[in-house]
Formats: C-alpha cells, structure tokens, sequence
C-alpha cells in the first residue's frame, strides 16, 4: 500500500466535492428546469387529462425512455460531440454536466409525471368545477399538492446523480467518485478509497434527510 | 332554472359502448331544491355534470335561464362554471391550502380582488360556522367540517346553482343531518337552486322539494317528494321508497297468519284522523299493528301500517272497503 500524503489528499478531496457539487448542482438545476415542465407535459397530455394528447404523450415517453434506457457509460461516449458543442470541451466537470443534465433531466421528468398521478383527481375536478384555468389548476393545485412528492423525486434524482457523477470521472469530469477510483483503485490506497465512499455515504444521508424533512413539511398532513 | 333537453351521454370504450344517460328532458326552476336519486350507475352522476359541463353530452342540450349552454368553450364556460358551485362526495379540498386559502382559491379563479376576497371569504366561512378553523389544514378537520369548508368554497361567488355529488355519503347520520340543514338554510336564505345527487332516499325526504328517479341512465318519475314517496309508480321508484320505509316482517310472521294482513298508507289529512281506533269500535274487531311508521316529508304527514284483522271473514271484507274509504291506500298482503 502506498503511503497517503493526508494534507494532499485533503486538498484533493475538497478540490473532487467542489468538482462534484458543480456537476451535480447544474445537472439538478436542469432536472427542475427542464424536467419539471417535461413531467408536467407527459401528465397532463396523458389520458383523461385536460391536455389529452395521444401523440406529444407518446412522443415526450418515448425521448425519455431512450435516454432511461441507455446505460450511462454509453450515453456518456455517445453524447460526446454533443457536449462539445455546447461546452466547447469534452473535460472537466461543466462538460459533464451535460450528459449528467440530459439523464438527470429525463429521470426526474418521469418522477413528477408519477408525483402528479399521485395528486386526487378529484381536487383537479374541484378546481375544473370552480372554473379554474389550466395555468391556474397546475399552478395553484398539482403543484402544490404534488410538492410533497416532487421533493422526493428531487432527493432521488440528486441521490443517483452524486452516484452517476461518479462515473463522469472517465471522461475526466473529476468529482469525488473519481478521487476514489483513481487513488483507491489504480493506486491500491484503499485508506483513501475508504474516506471517500464514507464522505458519500454521509453526503447521500444529509441529501436524503434534507429531502425528507422539506417533502414532510411540503405535504402539511 | 335548468332545463335537460333529450340529453344523452355515452361513453366509447375501445369496443363496447356505455350509455350512461339515456334521452333525459326535465327542468329543474330557479330556487328549488332538487333530488336526484338512483343506485350507482344510474346515470345521475354523469347527469349532474353535464350542467357545469365537467360532462358534456353526447346529444341533447344544456339550457340554464333559457341559454343553450351546451357548447360553450374556454372563457365563456369558465365564467359559466363559477356561476355554478359544486360539492363533492370526498370534499376534494386542496389538502396544502389552509381552509381560508381553499375558499380563496375559488375567488381567485372567479378574478376577485385580494381586499374583496379577504372580506367574503370570511363571510362564507362564518355561514358554516367555521371562521375559527380559517387558518388550519384540511387534514385537521372532520368530515363534516371539511364539507362545511366545500360549501363554502361553492358559494363563496354568490352562485345561481350548488350542485351537490353525494355530498353526505361519505359523512355519519348526525353529521348528515347538519350538513342538510346548512344546504336548506342556504337554500332559504340566499335562494341558491340546490341540485344534489344521492343514493339515499333519506336526503331527498329530508330536504328536496322535488325528486327525479333514475335508474339504466333513464329517468323513471318526477314529481314532488310528497307523492313519489307516498305513490311511487314505478316498480324501481317503490323498492326503493318501501326500503326507506323498511317495513320488511319477519317471514314467520306472515307465513303463521291466519288473519288478511293488510298494509295501510295514509297521507296528509288521514294520517291526522284516529282511524284505527274509529274502525276497531265500528266493527267490533280486533286490529293488531304489526309493523308501521309515520314520516313527515315537507311538513306533511305520510304513514303506513302493517296490520292483522281478527275478526270473521265477512267483517274483514267490509272492514277493507271501510279502510279503502278513508285512508290513502290499502294492500292486502296475506289472506
């Protein structure tokens, strides 16, 4: 086992949770951009809703279950040219943003399509019945009553993204999993591999308890 | 006032079809309050909603105050739907807005300013009795109490029309009550035409001025509650008035009579006379009340009994044409 230089590993660590934040940070923040309106579509374009429209439904599922279905790894390579003409550079923490932001995106849509099959269809009634607006009745009713739910979708999506963000180290995204891999397993430093996965575990808890507490109070029952 | 013109809804699944309202034409008028009763499925539910239009029917017309209002789209049917408050069966309040904000909403969505609606809302909520629950959450209430906060989020824009869904189904028999004596206040009060659905005869006794029976999608009778109760036509119309009136005997009881059994229905004036009494002294016979129960539907009385006559056979005919005589109905069950 290689001796561990601790003052060097914790500049490196605070450089890879910086690295990783960064990636898992612009990655969720598409995931509530871009995937909150693309869940709210599939929901209210699906059946029996007030958007009923067989082929967007068809449509958005299917680019979403494309990118669901395709191993990371592989959407990863593929989208390399992509992220290259957006980022400039395939390197580095931004540039895996974006396939990070692509698969956070698709994912967290799915969970709020599912968050907001969960809000009582009578309460949509209700508000239809008042004379609610469509903008009114997502804005005023799923939302808030779906909040619950969307928090714990957020959770889970940031949860597998810390895990996904991981995997960007190969394209050299950088970030803790990276650290982890490339000091604890090219290098045989299971000490620092161990720090590591340890600083994610209690990273992952503090995520999910953070999730857990704002979804309870979200859901004021 | 509403009018149902030859409405029908039918529902296409992939290869079957299901007409759940079938060629319905009544009017309901302005300021009363209506029933519309039936079994699930009976259509009543799809009826109700084709006059806020979350139905539209498949053929026949929508008039309230003599406009079709059949097809009316975006803006129009919007100001048409908080014209007309609902109430439902699970209340369906917004669990995460506080009572106030729920019967806001509904002002909101009617474009009331914030001033106007922090004013009436609190008016509403005062005429449910429940301006110290304004600031809690739905999931705190009752039941009785969150469909308090549902009536007052239906008539909190000063609607024509509260359309009631099964607004007392879900609640307990006191609860049930209250809730009816709010929605005949309100009636009263504000002149709002009341138009509920229920499977429960009990509701319509307790508080309709008219009912409309349905059953298969199709409307059996129509009438006022007073004499559907007293003399229902048809033979749905009866099983259900007879199971409100519960005069079911025990089968021993009629199978080991060896007297006529006779069920007798009084209403109005009749069931004020002593007619019983003024029969077993005319004839010098014996009548033994087996079953019986006098109701008041609308302030007027509505009676029936079950009895036996001990007398001879001779005197059991004439005793029948006397009762025939002086009350509204006589049946002869047995013998």
């Amino acid at each position: 086992m290689a001796n561990t230089n601790y003052t060097e590993l914790i500049d490196n660590l605070i450089v890879a949770f910086n690295e990783t934040f960064l990636m898992c940070g612009i990655s969720l923040a598409l995931a509530i951009v871009i995937g909150i309106p693309l869940g709210t579509l599939l929901f209210i374009t699906g059946r029996g809703l007030f958007w009923q429209n067989r082929l967007l439904n068809l449509l958005g599922g299917f680019l979403v279950n494309i990118i669901r279905s395709t191993p990371f790894v592989i959407l990863l390579v593929l989208l390399l040219p992509f992220t290259r003409l957006v980022v400039g550079t395939s390197i580095g923490p931004v540039a895996a943003s974006v396939p990070l932001g692509i698969v956070a995106v698709a994912f967290y849509a799915r969970l709020v399509e599912s968050a907001l099959h969960e809000v009582d269809k009578g309460v949509i009634e209700a508000a239809t019945a008042m004379g609610a607006t469509h903008f009114q009745i997502i804005k005023d009713v799923l939302f808030p009553e779906a909040l619950g739910g969307l928090l714990r979708g957020l959770t889970i999506t940031a949860i597998s993204l810390v895990g996904y963000s991981a995997m960007a180290g190969i394209v050299g995204g950088g970030g803790v999993g990276d650290l982890a891999i490339r000091y604890g397993y090219y290098r045989y430093q299971t000490d620092v591999m161990i720090i590591t996965v340890v600083l994610l575990i209690i990273l992952v808890q503090i995520l999910q308890s953070l999730g857990d507490f704002s979804a309870k109070k979200a859901e004021k029952k | 006032m509403i009018e149902f013109d030859t409405i029908s809804v039918r529902f296409q699944h992939k290869k079957s079809a299901v007409d759940a309202v079938k060629n319905v034409s009544f009017r309901i008028e302005k300021g009363e309050i209506f029933g519309i009763v039936g079994t699930s499925g009976a259509g009543k539910s799809t009826l109700l909603r084709t006059i806020n239009l979350l139905q539209r029917p498949t053929s026949g017309r929508v008039l309230i105050d003599g406009h079709d209002v059949t097809h009316l789209q975006g803006d129009a049917l919007r100001t048409l739907r908080i014209s007309i408050g609902m109430i439902f069966q699970q209340f369906n309040l917004i669990h995460t807005k506080t009572v106030f904000e729920n019967v806001a909403f509904a002002m909101k969505v009617a474009g009331k300013s914030s001033a106007e609606i922090s004013t009436r809302v609190y008016e509403a909520l005062e005429l449910v009795g429940l301006t110290d629950k304004a600031s809690v959450y739905p999931s705190t209430l009752s039941g009785g109490q969150k469909q308090r906060v549902g009536i007052a989020r239906g008539i909190v824009n000063n609607p024509q029309i509260l359309l009631c869904d099964e607004a007392t189904s879900a609640l307990d028999l006191e609860t049930t009550d209250s809730i009816l004596a709010l929605l005949q206040e309100i009636n009263r009060r504000l002149g709002i035409t009341i138009v509920l659905i229920t499977h429960e005869m009990e509701v319509v006794k307790k508080i309709a001025n008219r009912v409309a029976v349905m059953s298969g999608g199709e409307l059996l009778e129509l009438g006022d509650v007073f004499s559907v109760f007293a003399s229902p036509l048809h033979p749905f119309t009866q099983s259900l008035v007879n199971r409100t009136l519960n005069l079911d005997l025990p089968t021993r009881i009629v199978e080991n009579c060896k007297n006529p059994l006779v069920k007798i229905v009084y209403n109005g004036d009749h069931a004020e006379h002593a007619i019983i009494s003024e029969t077993v002294q005319k004839f010098n016979i014996d009548l033994n009340i087996l079953h019986g129960k006098i109701e008041y539907i609308g302030g007027k009385p509505f009676g029936v009994l079950v009895v036996q006559i001990v007398g001879e056979h001779a005197e059991a005919e004439q005793v029948l044409n006397y009762l025939k005589e002086k009350t509204y109905k006589v049946e002869v069950l047995h013998g």
